[in-house]
């Protein structure tokens, strides 16, 4: 058994488990800061059930992304201690960052969202609301910079011997916001709101299909449509830009994201294609010709580099590059034109089944984008854990043996399917159930 | 300021954030360890889960981040204990997980035995961590065999030494008479009546096994008492002054004042453990030489000067904020729970 293959399974697991919650919560979490302030600036009780309703799934998917979270924390020193020791200098701190800033945020007046609308005044709660999504949103912030430190790493020097050897901080502001932080962010927070907003519009298609709850599906469809509508646009500015920042300072990942083998002036965008390492090309391909070159350079002549300008053992894996990337591109372009349709249908979104059935069957697919999206960003960094410093198989613990792994892969297998089907049995016993008329809340009760 | 320093002020600050998280996710690992000992109804169990329901995501962070910070300030020690207890740490993690997942799913389903899986989840969720976590600490206390490269060298059995168990139990009843009194404070009747008589159960476990924790120290790892100023016996005899306090308020009837005592207590033992090790973070059993020193030290497990001056910063601007919101929402969720709707 190879313990570096073991390791890589393991973290990849449990993050593409913990990449399906918090997205769709940060995406949530605006949307109910939304209906909660339609509520206080309306008193509308129609807008305070709404909230609670999708208070009480988003506090579900929550709890199941704060638990397999932890495990994160904790994995860069289980499986990847050499890794840990190498880039603990920079990596470390944007975690530490993460608790401080955001994680006491979320989880404190999460506490508030759950048990506290008898509790507090409707302002406060409001205001609770917001800091869940604040402190969620600047979660995201940390583990990206922490993330994109890895992708193109910035402001350090490398010091030290042999296992002593590791990367050291010289300036704290640089490594934060270096060059794919932002691309990275922007892009990553704009999916999460599509995930939260595709969510939302789903369900209600749903009640609106089974005829229930009319008045609330559609005011919730609404709601998420406008968003999805945003949110979309939004993934194709802020996907362009991340393109050609990753062209500039990761072209190997660019290349393979591409299927790019020869460096070429004039490079086509491959809109789908085969791509062969062996023989070193892309059978089959369907490609705009020079709009590469264009879209990076803003020029349809310009040179884009290709796989021959790394040296072979450098190269991603270039076919499980290739294909996430692309899956998620055709998807962004769904995503416009599903929620742009229903905001042209007009009041027919509201009734055109074939429409609602769209909707609803597109509630899963900003998650397998996301989770394409990470896996292109991933796999296209290999063979390195950090981009030109540190090789993925020098990164791991050297004293954990392999069985142990494997016997920790098969508990979080087994334990994360228990978690995930439990979590889908409750979310559809809820959605079944619907939004409920809430208890009135006694007026000395709300004015403390 | 010099390198020194910064790596001494980050010990006292790793310190205080797992003091925190000892005291704050002490009392609700505690009450989770005790939910079937005290509660013979759904009702009451469900007074429980109240109890600690808006806060134990809030004290988990307490973990969270001092192990953020121990990445960042001791990548070393970070990379070397993780690895090195993977096992443990594992079991301590899938414990959590279930947990953390328990307080939301119980109440979502009204089926009795639905709720009995995860009152038990709850339970088990709670004392595992409640209990390895000493046993952590208790590995630290004694050391454990290193390498020259920094890495563990021992295998998961080493870790289960009689010594380390000991802690390990010390930890637990330190826990549960936390949990207990907290119980008090946040339910009546018949439900504050079993906290109490779990209160003194788990005050006497906790004093005989920190006196009989202090004994096999001595007699164990003689190395952590000696080379110290004189001033390292004020700490055991505070502590003891502390859980005697804490049993004269029990006695008197004030538990509130009791868990101010009990958290103290907490604060004390953790204080202890800091002084014996300092200043290692994680000792070496063996004989070897680490760069001048015997074990993982602030000195050479530590970070560069910036990284620690920028983390001072962050912690700085960062935890003040934080301290302000989170006495705010235990104000506002303050006196004894009563059952909503809302919640669990």
């Amino acid at each position: 058994m190879d313990p570096v293959l073991l390791a890589r399974i393991q973290f990849g697991l449990t993050a593409a488990f913990h990449f399906l919650y918090p997205p769709v919560t940060i995406g949530l979490a605006w949307l109910i800061v939304y209906i909660g302030w339609r509520y206080l600036r309306t008193a509308d009780p129609a807008y305070e059930r709404m909230a609670a309703f999708w208070i009480k799934l988003f506090a579900m998917l929550f709890a199941v992304g704060v638990a397999t979270g932890i495990t994160m924390e904790f994995q860069f020193g289980t499986n990847w201690s050499t890794y840990s020791r190498f880039v603990g200098d920079i990596f470390g701190s944007p975690l530490a960052a993460e608790g401080v800033f955001a994680f006491f945020l979320e989880s404190t007046f999460l506490g508030v969202l759950i048990f506290g609308r008898r509790r507090v005044s409707r302002g406060f709660y409001w205001f609770s609301s917001l800091m869940v999504a604040i402190g969620s949103t600047l979660s995201a912030f940390w583990i990206i910079v922490a993330n994109s430190w890895q992708q193109t790493p910035t402001a350090y020097r490398i010091v030290g011997e042999e296992v002593f050897r590791r990367a050291e901080l010289t300036d704290f502001l640089a490594a934060v916001f270096n060059p794919s932080t932002l691309p990275r962010y922007t892009h990553t927070v704009v999916a999460s709101l599509l995930t939260g907003a595709f969510f939302m519009a789903g369900i209600s298609a749903w009640y609106l299909l089974k005829s229930r709850h009319q008045e609330f599906a559609r005011r919730s469809l609404q709601i998420g449509l406008v968003a999805a509508a945003v949110a979309s646009l939004l993934i194709l500015v802020t996907g362009h830009f991340h393109s050609v920042q990753v062209a500039l300072t990761q072209p190997a990942k660019m290349a393979a994201f591409e299927g790019l083998f020869r460096t070429e002036s004039g490079a086509d965008l491959i809109l789908w294609g085969f791509p062969d390492t062996a023989n070193q090309t892309v059978r089959l391909k369907i490609a705009l010709p020079g709009l590469l070159s264009f879209l990076i350079h803003f020029d349809p002549k310009a040179t884009v580099a290709g796989l021959d300008q790394i040296a072979r053992e450098n190269w991603p894996p270039v076919e499980l590059a290739f294909y996430p990337y692309h899956l998620m591109v055709l998807l962004g372009g769904w995503f416009i034109l599903i929620s742009w349709l229903g905001l042209l249908l007009g009041s027919r979104r509201f009734t055109s089944r074939p429409y609602l059935w769209a909707v609803l069957l597109s509630l899963p697919l900003p998650w397998l984008s996301l989770e394409l999206g990470w896996m292109a960003a991933e796999l296209g960094r290999q063979p390195w854990a950090v981009y030109g410093l540190l090789r993925t198989r020098d990164a791991v613990s050297v004293v954990v043996p392999a069985e142990q792994v494997l016997a920790t892969i098969i508990l979080f297998v087994l334990i994360y399917s228990l978690l995930l089907a439990l979590l889908i049995f409750l979310l559809t016993r809820e959605i079944a159930r619907g939004p409920e008329p809430l208890a009135a809340v006694p007026a000395q009760e709300v004015v403390r | 300021m010099s390198h020194a320093l910064l790596q001494n002020i980050w010990f006292v600050l790793i310190g205080v954030l797992l003091t925190g998280y000892a005291i704050l996710d002490g009392f609700d690992l505690g009450a989770g360890v005790l939910l079937p000992l005290v509660a013979r109804s759904d009702r009451e169990r469900r007074l429980v889960f109240q109890a600690i329901g808006p806060f134990w995501d809030g004290n988990e962070v307490w973990l969270l981040t001092g192990g953020g910070a121990l990445f960042a300030a001791f990548p070393h020690v970070y990379a070397t204990v993780f690895s090195g207890f993977y096992l443990a740490l594992m079991l301590v993690l899938f414990a959590l997980i279930m947990r953390a997942v328990s307080f939301e799913f119980r109440s979502r389903v009204e089926n009795p035995r639905w709720r009995a899986v995860w009152d038990g989840v709850l339970c088990a969720g709670s004392l595992v961590p409640a209990l390895l976590l000493g046993v952590a600490v208790g590995n630290i206390l004694r050391g454990v065999p290193l390498t020259p490269e920094m890495e563990y060298a021992g295998t998961f059995f080493t870790l289960l030494n009689p010594f380390s168990l000991l802690v390990g139990l010390t930890g637990l009843s330190m826990f549960v008479t936390h949990g207990a009194i907290y119980l008090m404070n946040k339910t009546n009747g018949a439900l504050a009546e079993r906290a109490g008589r779990w209160a003194s159960r788990g005050w006497i476990a906790l004093l005989i096994l920190t006196i009989a924790t202090g004994a096999a120290a001595w007699f164990d790892t003689p190395a952590r008492f000696q080379g110290k100023p004189a001033l390292i016996w004020a700490l055991p005899a505070a502590v003891l002054a502390l859980m005697a306090w804490t049993r004269i308020l029990l006695a008197q009837g004030k538990p509130g004042r009791a868990f101010l005592a009990s958290s103290l207590t907490i604060a004390g033992l953790m204080a202890l453990f800091g002084a014996a090790c300092y200043p290692y973070l994680l000792p070496a059993r063996n004989v070897v030489d680490i760069a001048g020193y015997q074990g993982l030290s602030i000195y050479n497990a530590s970070a560069s000067p910036l990284t620690l001056l920028t983390m001072l910063i962050i912690a700085l601007i960062g935890v003040p904020i934080m301290l302000v919101y989170t006495a705010y929402i235990y104000h506002v969720f303050r006196g004894k729970v009563v059952l909503e709707e809302e919640g669990y």
